[in-house]
């Protein structure tokens, strides 16, 4: 019937489409494309670790993660994490009020700067590091002769992870503190609310979502860092062995089942900060709408 | 409280934003700060607010100077242009943030800022609105709970950078009203900028009219209005004609022709003609005086007619109102002389 007609369909008989909008097999293909590569190299393998990791029984995945070893590892991923992200967050929040909310000069230089982790390999990272604290350099038998190791130990470690991930949260706060402006804080300031005040009860309340959601990103970078903190920690089993580490020691001795339980783990965590972004992202883009 | 700035400067990167300026505002004064876009009115409003720190000179509240004193010790209630309202708080607690932020000495309680909260509120004819979010508010809303924050911590000046810059006409109006009324009741020295000429004059008891990092002229309406003493003032105010003429043998001359206008005590040499469409009489039957040209253009405005003329030699175009039937004769030729009108000599002085 003619009633039924959406507008959008009567539009379509008056010989009209919306330019933007793809006709139909143009979309399911492309729909088509994104599913299949996605199922291609991110679903099936992530399927195949937790079936790997349960060949053997829950039970015994279970008990490779209860092993001394492994539980160094978590207990130190837990640790290192614990660290970086938290300075990170405090880093991370000032860069972005620095640069969001004044004007100085090296501003460009210093946003630059934030992203150079982005571009630089962490093997690289970690070879900054070994380079600024190693036995040929300055710093490294300086710090020694005070009995303070900072290569093939936890500070290492600790450095490394804290350089990969420094600018997630304050890639995520640059912009949204932009788009705020000062504005608000005048206010506060104008109302007679001093520095602290105008930042507890006015600026972070304005960016608690995108921070989390920095945080989030942050941590699951922090747990899953390979590569700098590989180079850095000397892989000490038991001793300097993060989770991602250890997989890769278990998987090269063929302990597949080990290597696999811990992995799937490690994933498992990916997974949880997953959805607890997307309930943030719900949140967030809710907020911005209206309350 | 009365507000003295004294010969206050400031340049942002070397950039004049405001020239030196003086400007005495009295206890209790409703002023409006008028000029075009980027004539310095607000930083000039945020000088006085403390948001920004004056490169030269200084500010000051009653006896005291202001300069070096924080934005919070301050105390001056302001409204910014797009009013900055905290949007994760609720109308209750922008409204009391002022109170709530005080050291807890002088924090009243909590039931009495409450207290305070809808007072205000009835104040600026919102009541029943404290538990909604900015974004839930119209424009005209925001601007009123602005106001209620503003006033909350009962400032010793209120300054409002152009308050209703945002809304359109028909809200305006009732709120220019409104405002007039709650600066009356509540009797704050209130300073307000605006670049609506029409809001200045008819809510403001002294308007100072700015250019270009300027005061121009500060006076009443009338004074504005009746007495400019610049070519600026005069022209950014109502309408108005420039004519470039000249003074010799006192009379006022368009090229070979005398304007029939009593220059008497003027100087001669060149000098320029303001005057305004509705400030010109009709000649009927012009003796060789006055000024004459073809019409151009013509429209209708409101009850009147408004005509462009041609005049003179380089057919400079003036703009006079007539009577909405005044018949344009067969030659299409009106001649006219102003009756009221100032004259600016070329560097800067004025007569008339
Ligand atoms: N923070 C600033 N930095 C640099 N220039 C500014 C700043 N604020 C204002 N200005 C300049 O100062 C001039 C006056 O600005 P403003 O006081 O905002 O004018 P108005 O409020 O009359 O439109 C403008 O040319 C503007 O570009
Ligand atoms: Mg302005």
């Amino acid at each position: 019937m003619a009633t039924d007609i959406t507008p959008a369909a009567a539009d379509r008989r008056r010989g009209w489409s919306d330019p933007v909008a793809e006709r139909p097999i143009a979309r399911a293909i492309l729909i088509g494309i994104a599913l299949s590569f996605l199922a291609l190299v991110l679903v099936i393998p992530l399927v195949a670790v937790f079936t790997e990791a349960l060949r053997n029984g829950l039970g015994a995945a279970l008990a490779a993660l209860r092993e001394p070893d492994a539980l160094a590892a978590i207990k130190l991923t837990l640790l290192v994490a614990a660290i970086a992200v938290p300075l990170n967050l405090v880093f991370g929040v000032a860069a972005a009020w620095a640069i969001a909310k004044f004007e100085f000069k090296g501003k460009a230089f210093l946003i630059t700067l934030i992203d150079l982790p982005f571009s630089v390999s962490p093997v690289i990272a970690g070879l900054i590091y070994i380079l600024l604290f190693g036995a040929g350099s300055v710093l490294g038998p300086y710090l020694q002769s005070y009995g303070v190791q900072i290569l093939f130990a936890v500070p290492g470690i600790v450095l490394a992870t804290i350089f990969v991930t420094f600018p997630f949260v304050a890639r995520e706060l640059i912009p949204l503190m932009q788009d705020q402006g000062t504005g608000e804080e005048e206010a506060a300031i104008s109302l007679g609310a001093n520095g602290w005040q105008t930042f507890w009860r006015v600026t972070l309340p304005n960016i608690k979502w995108g921070l989390l959601y920095g945080v989030l990103l942050c941590n699951a970078r922090a747990m899953g860092e390979f590569g700098a903190v590989s180079v850095i920690s000397g892989r000490l089993r038991g001793q300097t062995n993060t989770m991602p580490l250890h997989v890769e020691i278990l998987y090269n001795e063929y302990n597949f089942s080990a290597a696999f339980a811990v992995a799937s783990l490690l994933a498992l965590l990916a997974l949880v900060t997953l959805v607890l972004k997307a309930l943030l992202e719900l949140r967030y883009s809710r907020d911005s709408v209206g309350h | 409280m009365e507000l003295r700035i004294d010969k206050v400067r400031k340049e942002f990167d070397r950039f004049p934003a405001l020239h030196e300026t003086s400007l005495d505002i009295r206890s209790g004064e409703l002023i409006a700060l008028l000029g075009p876009s980027g004539s310095g009115k607000t930083t000039l409003l945020r000088l006085i607010a403390g948001l920004e720190q004056p490169t030269d000179g200084a500010i000051f509240f009653g006896d005291e100077d202001a300069s070096h004193r924080s934005v919070q010790d301050r105390n001056v209630g302001f409204v910014f242009q797009h009013y900055a309202l905290f949007r994760h708080m609720t109308v209750l607690d922008n409204i009391a943030f002022g109170l709530n932020v005080r050291p807890a000495a002088i924090r009243p309680p909590k039931r009495e800022i409450e207290r305070r909260v809808l007072e205000l509120l009835d104040l600026v004819q919102l009541p029943g609105l404290e538990k909604r979010y900015p974004n839930q508010l119209s424009g005209g809303q925001r601007q009123r709970v602005a106001l209620a924050r503003a006033l909350a911590i009962e400032p010793r000046v209120l300054l409002l950078d152009e308050p209703f810059g945002a809304l359109d006409a028909q809200v305006r109006k009732g709120l220019r009203k409104w405002l007039r009324e709650i600066h009356d009741q509540t009797g704050h020295t209130t300073v307000f900028v605006t670049h609506d000429q029409e809001e200045a004059l008819e809510l403001a008891d002294r308007v100072v009219v700015m250019s270009q990092g300027r005061i121009e002229q500060v006076g009443t309406a009338d004074d504005i209005y009746d007495r400019p003493t610049s070519p600026f003032v005069f022209s950014f105010i109502g309408e108005s004609n420039a004519l470039p003429i000249r003074i010799e043998t006192g009379q006022a001359w368009l090229a070979d022709r005398p304007l029939g206008i009593d220059v008497s005590g003027e100087a001669d040499g060149p000098a320029t003609l303001y005057f305004r469409p509705q400030d010109i009489e009709i000649l009927t039957d012009p003796p060789g005086g006055g000024l004459a040209g073809p019409v151009a253009a013509q429209r209708r405005v409101a009850g009147t007619r408004h005509l462009e003329l041609e005049i003179g030699g380089d057919r400079t175009r003036v703009e006079i109102e007539v009577p909405a039937d005044y018949p344009i004769g067969e030659t299409g030729r009106v001649a006219f002389k102003p009756k009221r009108w100032r004259l600016y000599r070329n560097d800067g002085a004025s007569g008339n």
